[in-house]
């Protein structure tokens, strides 16, 4: 089983962010960046299969030099191998990605194309549907269980209040939801091996992007709320409150 | 003349809420950019014709109605085929796709076949001269992104809630069309829907969301959430990952970061700590209300109102409080 993962580096959402000077962009400064979660998910559950199946994980992240130290840390968890598609910057637009992940794919012969169900950064969920249209391949997104075994697949998922099962055969494309499993921490033996793995370089093929940022806001401060009291006997008090004031007893 | 294309969501034969919300959203793209038509576009198993109607109600002049038994369960490689070719018959400037578990699936793999950008997730649509400006909350929210998308087509998903249904009756003709290709021989196919119980609520439609947290020590103490629940008449329920991890509650209830996104008019958490991840799915709610022992935690930064003290208490109070108010409502 040879399996491609794609994976982007994304800024910790731990924290308050600030607009940056331009009033376009996320300011950086002492921003701490990782693997984007699902993205953890999705290198986890490759690693698991061909743990069980053989076969190898491949890596691949489009972006700036920066993303090589992303792309070494799915090499520590047992990546075999990584691919630096280079970019000044990650577009906004999900296609031009979507496009230079394919040009990269194409010919690498997987048997299934892993990626996060949506990038944390830019909350959208696109790439892995538009990269699987690309290389006409079957598709299941936002899979929270995921089996595959001689040439098939099923995989589950979430729905609002419900869910679905569904077959396909491979390859395929999949991109990976919480549930599937949760990502190992790198291995001291990992990290140091991780060294020696290939990662080769090559230009990010990107196209045209025709989704421009005009501009980033912060979403307005909810105005500081406060205790009502404590107890059983702060109850009338909330109840009276939801029905003069929020209006939505 | 610029022709909107709204996906109206169906599921198990019934249009889903955020189908008209994207009528609605067309409808008011389509009156903004010249007055060009909406084409709802409703697909299903046969029957499906019967829920037109309810699209016109909501503002479109044209409703694409597709039945084929292999509309049966949602069908991703043969709607998406139908949908881009609406798209191009129809004249379309802008298709909108709702948000949702299948509009994710779907509209990114309609904007490829288009060779389309995609904006997803947005909030509100204007027109700019050529262009579509919209705004979308990435970085978990945190982070309210302008979008200028050029281009024509272009595909748009909206986020439930965003926009309220809305009733402005247009001829709603009933159009209906033939599947692009043969839908029973799509490569992916939905082997099994389960349904949630029929009478709940989903967390992305309802008025009003209660949440358990660990404070409520044990599974059997959800009983309280539900039954509070049950006393607003018009509310979901929903947890943290915690509970869903320790297998209290199912994992498709889970609120934030790695679970649902929401946004309901009253969102209240019982036994939360407010946890960045939980904070990043319920923080655009409109009021939040909560129930913590510990007067620090961290979810009354985010509360409007809150009360300190021990949830098993206070949660059997509120209930039947809730309930009187309603009744007297
Ligand atoms: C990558 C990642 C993704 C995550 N995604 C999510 C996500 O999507 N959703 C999510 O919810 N979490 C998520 N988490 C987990 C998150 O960090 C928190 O661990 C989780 O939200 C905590 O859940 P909790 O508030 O129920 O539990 P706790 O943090 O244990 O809080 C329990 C609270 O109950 C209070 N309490 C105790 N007893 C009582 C009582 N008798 N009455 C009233 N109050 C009481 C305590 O004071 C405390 O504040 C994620 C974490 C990571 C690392
Ligand atoms: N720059 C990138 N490099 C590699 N993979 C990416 C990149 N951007 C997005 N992806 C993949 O596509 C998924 C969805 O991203 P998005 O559509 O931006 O939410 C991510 O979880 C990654 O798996």
């Amino acid at each position: 089983m040879k399996i491609a993962v794609c994976i982007k580096r994304v800024p910790d959402m731990e924290g308050r962010f600030r607009i940056a000077g331009d009033g376009k962009s996320v300011d950086e400064t002492g921003v701490k960046f990782d693997m984007s979660d699902f993205d953890g998910y999705a290198v986890e559950a490759a690693l698991q299969i061909t743990e069980k199946q053989g076969g190898e994980v491949v890596v691949v992240a489009v972006g700036p030099d920066t993303v090589q130290e992303t792309l070494r840390k799915a090499l520590s968890m047992g990546a075999a191998r990584a691919v630096h598609l280079k970019a000044d910057a990650v577009p906004p637009d999900g296609l031009a990605v979507a496009r230079a992940l394919a040009a990269e794919l194409k010919d690498g012969a997987f048997d299934l194309v892993l990626f996060g169900k949506i990038a944390l950064d830019t909350s959208a969920g696109v790439v892995g549907p538009m990269t699987a249209e690309l290389l006409d391949l079957p598709c299941v997104s936002a899979a929270s269980r995921l089996e595959v075994a001689s040439g098939k697949g099923t995989a589950r998922r979430e729905l609002e209040g419900a869910y679905e099962m569904l077959a396909f055969p491979l390859p395929a494309v999949v991109s990976i939801d919480e549930g599937i499993a949760r990502p190992r921490y790198p291995s001291l033996k990992g990290i140091m091996a991780a060294k020696k793995k290939p990662l080769d370089v090559k230009p990010a093929q990107l196209g045209e992007a025709r989704i421009a940022v005009e501009k980033m806001a912060l979403p307005p401060e909810r105005g500081a709320g406060r205790i009502v009291g404590e107890g059983p006997a702060a109850v009338p008090e909330l109840v009276r409150l939801l029905q003069t004031e929020a209006k939505v007893l | 003349m610029a022709n909107i294309l709204a996906f109206a969501e169906a599921r198990g034969g019934e249009l889903r809420k955020v189908a008209l919300e994207a009528v609605t959203a067309a409808r008011t793209l389509a009156d903004a950019t010249g007055g060009g038509e909406v084409h709802a576009l409703l697909v299903g198993a046969p029957g499906i014709a019967a829920k037109a109607a309810a699209l016109g109600e909501h503002g479109a002049d044209v409703v694409v109605v597709v039945e084929h038994p292999g509309f049966e369960r949602y069908n991703p490689e043969a709607t998406a085929a139908l949908a881009a070719e609406r798209v191009r018959a129809g004249a379309v400037r802008a298709a909108i796709f709702p948000y949702s578990a299948h509009g994710r699936d779907l509209a990114p793999r309609v904007a490829a076949k288009l060779g389309a950008p995609i904006a997803a997730d947005v909030t509100s649509i204007a027109a700019q001269g050529d262009a579509l400006v919209v705004t979308h909350p990435g970085y978990t929210g945190k982070v309210i992104a302008t979008l200028k998308v050029t281009g024509s087509p272009v595909v748009l998903s909206l986020r439930a809630g965003a926009v309220a249904p809305e009733q402005r009756p247009k001829a709603g003709r009933v159009e209906t069309a033939p599947p692009v290709g043969d839908p029973s021989a799509s490569r992916v196919v939905v082997t099994e829907l389960a349904q949630g119980s029929a009478t709940k609520l989903d967390l992305g439609e309802a008025p009003v969301i209660v949440s358990g947290g660990r404070g409520l020590k044990a599974p059997e103490n959800f009983r309280l959430v539900e039954e509070l629940a049950a006393a607003f008449g018009n509310a979901a329920v929903g947890a943290t990952r915690a509970v869903t991890d320790e297998g209290w509650r199912p994992h498709a209830d889970q609120i934030g970061q790695t679970g649902r996104w929401v946004q309901p008019q009253l969102y209240v958490a019982v036994g939360i700590s407010g946890a960045i991840q939980h904070i990043a799915g319920m923080r655009n709610s409109r009021t939040i209300v909560a129930i913590n022992k510990d007067k620090e935690a961290p979810i009354f930064k985010v509360a409007d109102y809150g009360i300190v003290g021990d949830a098993l208490e206070i949660v059997p109070v509120l209930t039947e409080a809730v309930r009187k108010a309603k009744q007297g409502a």
